[in-house]
């Protein structure tokens, strides 16, 4: 298999490298539910997660993820505002990188920020925790090593994603990984929020929700950003999107008994996603979460040139 | 000052019909006469196998002084048009302060003189500050130099104003350089939206901020029977209501940059900056629409939108880095792949960046008519050689054609009788 130096996003991985991942990832899950949550696979290496947006759950994730596999793990929160401008971008990089690290995990809203960056630091391994609405890789592995528990694999399935697919890095990431990977995506948005001919990522474009329903294996539900509202016109109001694209039980009896349903979170309920469903049996948001750890444990070591079963060899 | 023979050499001047090997004379700094004649000379040029024409325009440069001199002034912007093989160049008013009151225009021509390498004319503002409400002293600003008028890089947006501004010089004969972009369409935008904008995840600009634009400026260009030159146009729905407007009569006319005829949006793939301008490099089928524009002389000029930046404003992401590429060093080698694919003769190419520019602006440049100013370009055009962004003359590396073969050099650059350039070095 063709090593890992960075991990940019899906489009530069193909299937063998995917499902290594995945599989690594379905590996770690073990460890995570143990007592002792610790294995020494990442001793000595030093994980920087740099984050320029706003995150909980995936920073969170990439520093468990390190921690659980012995790494040191510092995490940098850099407001957008004082670093927008490139030059303090490559600055903040090639200072970090200069301290020495293995990884740099990096989310930025201009996307591509993880390619150039790459361009000019030598010896720093970049994983891409998201780049404006470019790629979110971490998250769609996750999503596969959840859908591989539930399925067993993607391959023939039927993804029924819905939402701000224009602004969404996580839709451009499945569309990819869907292609590589042999499962359907049908994408469900006003065209307000779907990007330029995005039928050629191969998916089936639809406008009503209850159309695209049927024949669904799984439902993704993308949050809906308030200021889209505000600033682009892409739709009227709240309780209009709600009521267009908003996923309850009701409406998800469209799809089938065995449909699982989605969502990369944060959650807006009441919204794109309603409680109804958020918390049934079909909800696998939550196992979404816990395979995001394990999934970030399995890039981390992949990186560092570990595999999870080596016990801290050099 | 010695006299000149440039011998040998496929001597082509579009305005007189000339296009053939022949020599040229030059004497105190003007053409004194074209043929063979016996007669000594004090320095001879011999060019053959090269091409003899008159000295090449650049209609639409940004030189940055005043205001930006560490992305290019004046000179540095000269030594790059003669190492171009140009010779006179319109300068855009976005400096700081903006070229919309007479004592900035006199400044820059003055300035250019002391260098005395290129002759610079200014495009004069249409408005304050270019701030798209109060028009300039356009009168006065023609008594100081400038040639045309322009807010290139802010857009007219306000169509009142624009409709104003049309009227107003339409009154005395001067000529609106439109930046056609309907703001509205492409507010964050970076690069041209479609399918490669939305791989990268990055903010579009859509092709109808381009043509909305074009076609409501040519309305108003229509009802105040004015001069309205569209700026580097990339788009196909541009490119025929420009051809559209002239059948129907309308003085419009229009440039494309070498970029646009050359390079699609691809170029960006791989979060290129230096592939990143406004407008932005477009699909396939725009390219060939702006091929056929100029094949068929819907565009009747070849302008390079020279936009130096520094590297600080260009290394960062794609959607901070600055727009604009620099353009003056390779105009006439990716021209000529104009040439070389058929789409234009050699003259007709020349024709684009002489005589045509020199006369929508009323310059006196771009022939080699006997007693014109002795501005002249010497070039191979089946010279080959690899563009290093490092060489360049320019204070502007950002280009997308770095590491890439170029065919056609420039050997000499000649200003009023001077060599400026000669091979390399400028003189």
């Amino acid at each position: 298999m063709k090593s890992l130096k960075h991990l940019f996003g899906i489009a530069d991985l193909d299937r063998e490298q995917i499902e290594y991942l995945v599989n690594l990832g379905d590996s770690f899950i073990d460890i995570n539910r143990r007592s002792l949550k610790k294995a020494p696979t990442l001793r000595g290496k030093t994980v920087i997660n740099l984050f320029f947006e706003n995150s909980t759950r995936t920073r969170t994730s990439f520093e468990i993820a390190g921690k659980r596999l012995s790494a040191d793990v510092i995490n940098i929160s850099a407001s957008t505002s004082a670093t927008k401008k490139g030059e303090s971008l490559l600055d903040t990089g090639q200072t970090l990188a200069a301290m020495q690290p293995h990884v740099l995990v990096i989310r930025h809203s201009i996307s591509g920020t993880c390619e150039f960056l790459a361009e000019h630091l030598e010896n720093t391994a970049i994983v891409n925790a998201g780049d404006g609405a470019h790629e979110h890789p971490t998250q769609i592995l996750t999503d596969l090593l959840t859908l591989k528990q539930a399925w067993g694999t993607p391959e023939g399935k039927t993804i029924t994603m819905v939402g701000d697919i224009a602004h969404s890095r996580v839709a451009r990431s499945h569309l990819l990984a869907a292609k590589k990977l042999g499962y359907k995506m049908r994408i469900v948005a006003p065209r307000t929020l779907l990007p330029a001919e995005v039928e050629r990522y191969g998916c089936e474009v639809y406008h009503d929700f209850d159309e695209a329903l049927p024949g669904s294996d799984a439902v993704y539900m993308l949050r809906v950003q308030s200021e889209r509202l505000t600033d682009s016109c892409a739709f009227p109001s709240i309780r209009e999107y709600h009521e267009a694209y908003g996923l309850n039980s009701q409406r998800l009896k469209k799809a089938g008994d065995d449909c699982l349903v989605l969502h990369p979170g944060p959650m807006n309920r009441g919204v794109e996603i309603a409680t109804d469903v958020a918390d049934s049996v079909k909800s696998h948001i939550l196992a979404q979460v816990e395979h995001g750890v394990a999934i970030r444990m399995a890039v981390l070591a992949a990186l560092c040139g570990g595999d999870g079963g080596d016990d801290g060899k050099e | 000052m010695p006299k000149l023979k440039i011998e040998n050499g496929h001597v082509i001047d579009p305005a007189n019909g000339i296009d053939k090997k022949t020599d040229l004379w030059v004497e105190d700094g003007k053409v004194t006469a074209i043929g063979k004649h016996s007669g000594t000379a004090d320095q001879i040029i011999d060019a053959a196998g090269k091409i003899v024409c008159p000295g090449l325009i650049d209609m639409h440069v940004h030189l940055r002084e005043p205001g930006q001199e560490w992305k290019e002034d004046i000179e540095s912007g000269s030594r790059a048009a003669v190492a171009g093989g140009i010779t006179s160049m319109c300068c855009m008013p976005n400096t700081g302060p903006h070229i919309d009151h007479a004592g900035i225009a006199r400044q820059i021509i003055e300035r250019s003189d002391q260098v005395g390498l290129c002759n610079v004319h200014p495009i004069g503002a249409v408005t304050k500050n270019l701030n798209g409400k109060e028009l300039t002293e356009m009168r006065e600003l023609t008594r100081a130099g400038c040639v045309a008028f322009s807010d290139d890089g802010a857009p007219i947006w306000h169509a009142g104003v624009m409709r104003k501004a049309l009227e107003y010089s339409a009154s005395f004969g001067y000529m609106i350089i439109q930046h056609a972009e309907e703001l509205a369409l492409t507010k964050d935008g970076c690069i041209n939206e479609g399918w490669i904008s939305t791989q990268l995840g990055v903010t579009g600009m859509p092709v109808e901020g381009e043509d909305s634009m074009i076609s409501r400026d040519i309305m108003l260009t229509r009802r105040a029977d004015a001069r309205y030159h569209v700026a580097h146009i990339s788009s196909k729905g541009g490119v025929k209501m420009v051809r559209d407007a002239k059948a129907e009569g309308l003085h419009v006319t229009t440039e494309a940059a070498p970029h646009h005829f050359a390079l699609t949006e691809e170029e960006v793939l791989g979060f290129n900056v230096d592939a990143k301008m406004s407008p932005p490099l477009r699909t396939e089928e725009d390219r060939l629409a702006v091929i056929e524009g100029l094949r068929d002389g819907t565009i009747e000029v070849i302008a390079t939108d020279h936009a130096p930046h520094h590297e600080d404003d260009k290394r960062c992401g794609l959607s901070c880095a600055a727009f604009g590429i620099v353009g003056l060093e390779t105009m006439l080698p990716v021209s000529l792949g104009l040439v070389r694919d058929h789409v234009l003769s050699m003259s007709d190419m020349i024709a684009k960046m002489t005589c045509n520019p020199a006369k929508l602006l009323n310059l006196d440049s771009g022939t080699l008519s006997v007693g014109a100013e002795a501005d002249i370009t010497i070039f191979d055009a089946g010279a080959t050689w690899t563009l290093d962004r490092e060489k360049l003359v320019s204070k502007g590396k950002n280009t997308p054609w770095h590491g890439k073969k170029m065919t056609g050099q420039v050997n000499h650059t000649i200003k009023a009788g001077r060599i400026v350039y000669q091979n390399g070095q400028i003189c």
